[in-house]
């Protein structure tokens, strides 16, 4: 089972990369840009398991390692 | 006797300058401690250094926070003993929840290396006793995630209890935006724990604590925690 998980900062919390990604894209001529906004994209693959205990596994890793509760958000979907 | 433990994480690089200062100052030799090791030993305080620790994977200091040395730290610094966490340190000492907050990505995304005036705001921490509130030192500063932020009811709390300890500011001690150099929540450079025994800067005192380094006014650093772990006994 595979979890594709992505870690987004908070609404609210500055994003100075997200800044000078959509300067660039600016000084690309891509026009039509309001805001960017980066974040992580983070592919585990689990052993087998249910997805009950799988959706537990994943929870614990955001909370306890990939994501800083404190300015990033996450969100995952398993696959199998 | 004094004794200081110095934990080196993989990519630490500021943990021999600080061992270097704190036996030049204390006179008291320091214990180098590896982040694999299970336990520090009984020690006085520990600094967590400065450097780029696992390479400042995820999120600065977010791997070090969960290295097997740092469970002990956490429970030694929970029971007491003073923990002192310098740039890639105080990212650890967040990171782990010692401290609140987190150091972001500097406003300017650039890495700034340079030095910075600070205003002392708070002189009763065991690390900062022999500054005077509102004196304004010199020390440098050399990172590219130095942000301090954190939600604006934790900003309050940690003004409400005192516990900045040092602010960005110009040459006569006003924190202004000019003088934030990294766009630091309320010109944020330093916080410490509710009791003053742990706490996190993002300056550098090891780099100017004697005059042929260009300054010496990190040396009262660890001249603070030399009287703070002397003065029970005395």
């Amino acid at each position: 089972m595979k979890a594709r998980i992505r870690i987004t900062l908070k609404n609210g919390v500055l994003d100075p990369q997200g800044k000078a990604i959509q300067n660039a894209l600016s000084a690309l001529g891509i026009t039509g840009v309001e805001d960017v906004r980066q974040g992580k994209y983070i592919e585990v693959q689990l052993a087998n398991t249910s997805e009950a205990q799988a959706k537990e596994t994943v929870e614990r890793m955001c909370k306890d390692l990939l994501a800083n509760s404190v300015i990033e958000n996450y969100s995952y979907e398993l696959a199998s | 006797m004094l004794r200081a433990s110095v934990v080196v994480f993989p990519g630490s690089n500021c943990d021999r300058d600080v061992q270097v200062a704190i036996e030049k100052i204390t006179g008291f030799p320091v214990k180098m401690v590896w982040h694999g090791d299970a336990s520090v030993p009984p020690s006085d305080l520990i600094v967590l250094p400065g450097g780029f620790s696992y390479g400042d994977y995820l999120r600065c200091g977010a791997m070090a926070a969960h290295s097997p040395i740092m469970r002990d730290v956490i429970a030694k610094a929970k029971a007491g003993t003073p923990v002192l966490g310098i740039c890639n340190g105080f990212q650890v000492l967040c990171e782990s929840g010692l401290l609140p907050g987190v150091l972001m990505r500097n406003a300017s995304l650039k890495f700034i290396c340079r030095d910075v005036t600070l205003r002392v705001d708070n002189d009763q921490t065991f690390f900062t006793k022999c500054y005077r509130k509102d004196q304004v030192v010199k020390l440098p500063i050399a990172h590219a995630e130095g942000n301090y932020f954190a939600d604006q009811e934790t900003l309050d709390r940690l003004e409400g209890e005192g516990r900045v300890v040092f602010r960005y500011c110009d040459e006569a001690g006003e924190a202004t935006p000019q003088s934030n150099p990294n766009g630091a929540q309320r010109n944020i450079a330093g916080i410490c724990s509710e009791d003053g025994r742990v706490v996190g800067l993002m300056p550098h005192p090891e780099r100017l604590f004697e005059l042929p380094l260009g300054g010496a006014d990190g040396r009262r650093m660890f001249e603070s925690a030399l009287v703070s772990v002397l003065e029970p006994m005395s």
